[in-house]
């Protein structure tokens, strides 16, 4: 008899249900987006709209809010962010890693420290610096406090710790500089890392609110969560349908780079990258 | 004036000493091999050398010229490494053209895109292009420069290291062991390989083992280093038949040497019937009788030499190893035989161990190598 084991049968229950169970609000999300006013506000719990009212939802999310202009600045803001992370990362992350310096130790607990702090904590001064700075409601405002990350110095660290030494003395032989090697020998490398990084970098500042709502008041430079908080507070009232449109487009893009950079993210965590 | 010659070189790491004033030197063309048991400093050394680190005292000359203000870019050496160290992100032909790319061509003309813009790198990549072709001619290996290092077996990434080694014509060719990573048989093909190939391009060569076997095989001269001292610096043969140290005794050679303490006193040594004039004078005291396998023969009647047992027999094929145990002592002797020398031996039987004593060496108290009278003569039976 060709039977499946009864331990992968559970394994495989167990593992669908925790994904159904975090899957369930997106899902419900869909749902809403698809239903009219007075769908959602049945009393009973139905998964499939019964008027099929996507369009109208879609149309709506797209009319009442800037929705390019939103999404434009998300991707500004994240490229930007994402970039800086990575240019100041890869060197300080390949210094710390390969190289011998006095204050190299001293980095380390800073990048510990670092880690420690939320942004909640920095929050205050940082409003108080750019309003002094006259940079509040600007990109600089919400890209420059993110682009020291330490998290991603501690993250290229650890990789850059496991490319072998060897591959660095001989980039040092056949005359690259330092510089040379970050750039001709580290960066090549350190793709599954970097793709890694850009997935944790990118999801968290595409779905942050907390410090756009800090620093921007004007919805030229919303990013899209806060223009969704625009969206129910003035324009759309108790709209969910095209509420949840709405954030069914601001979600779609980090979706579909997930789903595409999926096997090299996972690479990139499981750090497999190198061999000698 | 040699190509290459160290002063002194000392280094260690918090407290550990790696090396203890190291001195040699390499003449051009030479090949030496510098051979060692793992942690010995070898490839320490070759590193210092390298410029890739710093010895804490010492004098590096490359041609007269002292090397201890140059970059490790700069010192023109070439250094073939265990791991090999492709880049893993480049192509074999890519990977050989690497070092020519950084010395020839300018830091602008090296951007990416711009680059290839700028005037007169076209002739420059076109001149890399052609070196890297005849020096992969010369290896054999024109068929695998679309290949990346991943796609390669151990063999073929061996050879691409060499090529981007001896691409730019190092002034000193540095290999650090770079045969470890191949099986059996690659291994002593590629080392014929490297001997013509260093035959042809004549560059000096050191080249760091721990395989005696190698050491003693390729090179012109072997340098044994033990502990962080460079104990003796001969040609193989010497280095095999004339020790100046114990460790030089015990590391070269397959099977060991058979080292059997002994007692000197008033210049004699002597040893179950041996007895040896010493040239040197020497205080009573417990020294060292090295005797190689080979010249340990067993008689099955057990009617001459020393009572034994043999142990084990190990069967080699063109030779038998005799592992035996001395009755009187209890000391392991070992015998390296002809096959038909071990024809009616048996393990756990009971024969006579006959030590050659002229073949015999002598090493005093801290391992030093000291030479007696050559007419060694055999004690009257009632010693």
């Amino acid at each position: 008899m060709n039977s499946i084991p009864v331990g992968r049968i559970i394994r495989f229950a167990l593992l669908s249900l925790g994904a159904l169970m975090i899957l369930a609000p997106y899902i419900f999300m869909i749902s809403t987006a698809g239903k009219t006013q007075s769908d959602i506000f049945t009393s009973s719990l139905a998964l499939i709209p019964q008027h099929f009212y996507f369009a109208e939802n879609f149309a709506k999310a797209l009319a009442k809010v800037p929705m390019a202009t939103l999404l434009w600045n998300g991707v500004v803001v994240c490229g930007m962010i994402f970039f800086f992370q990575v240019v100041v990362a890869i060197p300080c992350a390949y210094a710390m890693a390969k190289l011998k310096f006095r204050a190299a130790r001293l980095m380390m607990v800073l990048v510990m420290l670092g880690l420690l702090v939320p942004i909640h904590a920095t929050a205050l001064p940082l409003y108080v610096a750019f309003d002094g700075m006259s940079l509040l409601n600007s990109y600089t405002s919400l890209v420059a406090p993110f682009t020291i990350s330490v998290f991603a110095i501690f993250m290229f660290l650890q990789f850059f710790r496991a490319m072998p030494d060897d591959l660095l003395h001989a980039a040092r032989l056949d005359g690259m500089s330092e510089l040379g090697i970050v750039a001709r020998v580290i960066v090549p490398n350190a793709w599954p890392a970097v793709t890694a990084f850009a997935i944790f970098s990118v999801v968290a500042h595409w779905n942050d609110l907390y410090w756009p709502l800090i620093v921007v008041s004007k919805q030229a430079y919303a990013t899209p969560p806060l223009g969704l908080m625009y969206f129910r507070a003035a324009e759309a009232g108790d709209d969910y349908g095209a509420l949840m449109a709405a954030t069914l487009i601001i979600t779609v893009p980090l979706v579909a780079a997930f789903l595409l950079a999926q096997k090299r993210f996972v690479e990139g965590i499981t750090m497999t990258g190198l061999k000698g | 004036m040699s190509a290459l010659s160290l002063r002194g070189l000392k280094k260690s790491f918090g407290g550990n000493a790696i090396l203890n004033g190291v001195s040699l030197d390499i003449e051009a063309g030479e090949f030496i091999a510098l051979v060692g048991p793992s942690g010995c400093g070898k490839s320490t050394l070759l590193r210092i050398l390298a410029g890739l680190d710093h010895a804490d005292s010492g004098e590096i000359f490359v041609g007269g010229k002292d090397m201890s203000p140059v970059a490790a870019a700069d010192r023109n050496i070439a250094m073939v490494f265990q791991s090999y160290a492709l880049y893993p992100h480049l192509t074999a032909g890519q990977n050989i053209a690497v070092p020519l790319a950084m010395k020839r061509l300018s830091r602008p003309q090296r951007l990416p895109l711009v680059g290839s813009l700028l005037p007169g790198q076209k002739d420059i990549r076109t001149g890399i292009a052609r070196d890297v072709r005849e020096m992969a001619g010369l290896l054999k290996i024109d068929h695998l420069l679309d290949r990346k290092p991943g796609q390669m077996s151990g063999g073929q990434r061996q050879r691409v290291a060499l090529a981007r080694a001896m691409v730019r014509q190092p002034s000193i060719f540095l290999m650090d062991e770079p045969l470890s990573n191949l099986d059996a048989n690659l291994r002593v093909h590629a080392r014929g390989e490297i001997v013509e190939l260093h035959r042809r391009a004549g560059v000096p060569t050191l080249y760091v083992t721990h395989d005696q076997a190698e050491a003693l095989s390729m090179a012109d001269r072997v340098a044994v280093m033990i502990g962080g001292n460079l104990l003796q610096l001969a040609a193989p043969d010497v280095i095999y038949n004339d020790p100046a140290h114990i460790e030089v005794a015990r590391f070269v050679g397959q099977p060991r040497i058979n080292i059997i303490p002994a007692f000197a006193e008033n210049g004699y040594v002597g040893f179950e019937g041996i007895r040896l004039a010493l040239l040197e004078k020497l205080a009573n005291g417990p020294v060292s009788l090295g005797i190689r396998p080979e010249f340990v023969k067993l008689s099955p009647s057990g009617r001459s030499g020393l009572s034994g047992m043999i142990e084990r027999l190990e069967f080699l094929g063109s030779e038998v190893i005799a592992h035996c145990r001395l009755e009187a002592s209890g000391d392991a002797v070992v015998a390296k035989l002809a096959p038909h020398e071990a024809k009616d031996l048996i393990a756990g039987m009971k024969v006579g161990v006959v030590l050659a004593p002229v073949q015999a060496m002598v090493f005093g108290p801290e391992g030093k190598r000291l030479r007696f009278a050559a007419s060694a003569r055999r004690e009257p039976a009632h010693v």
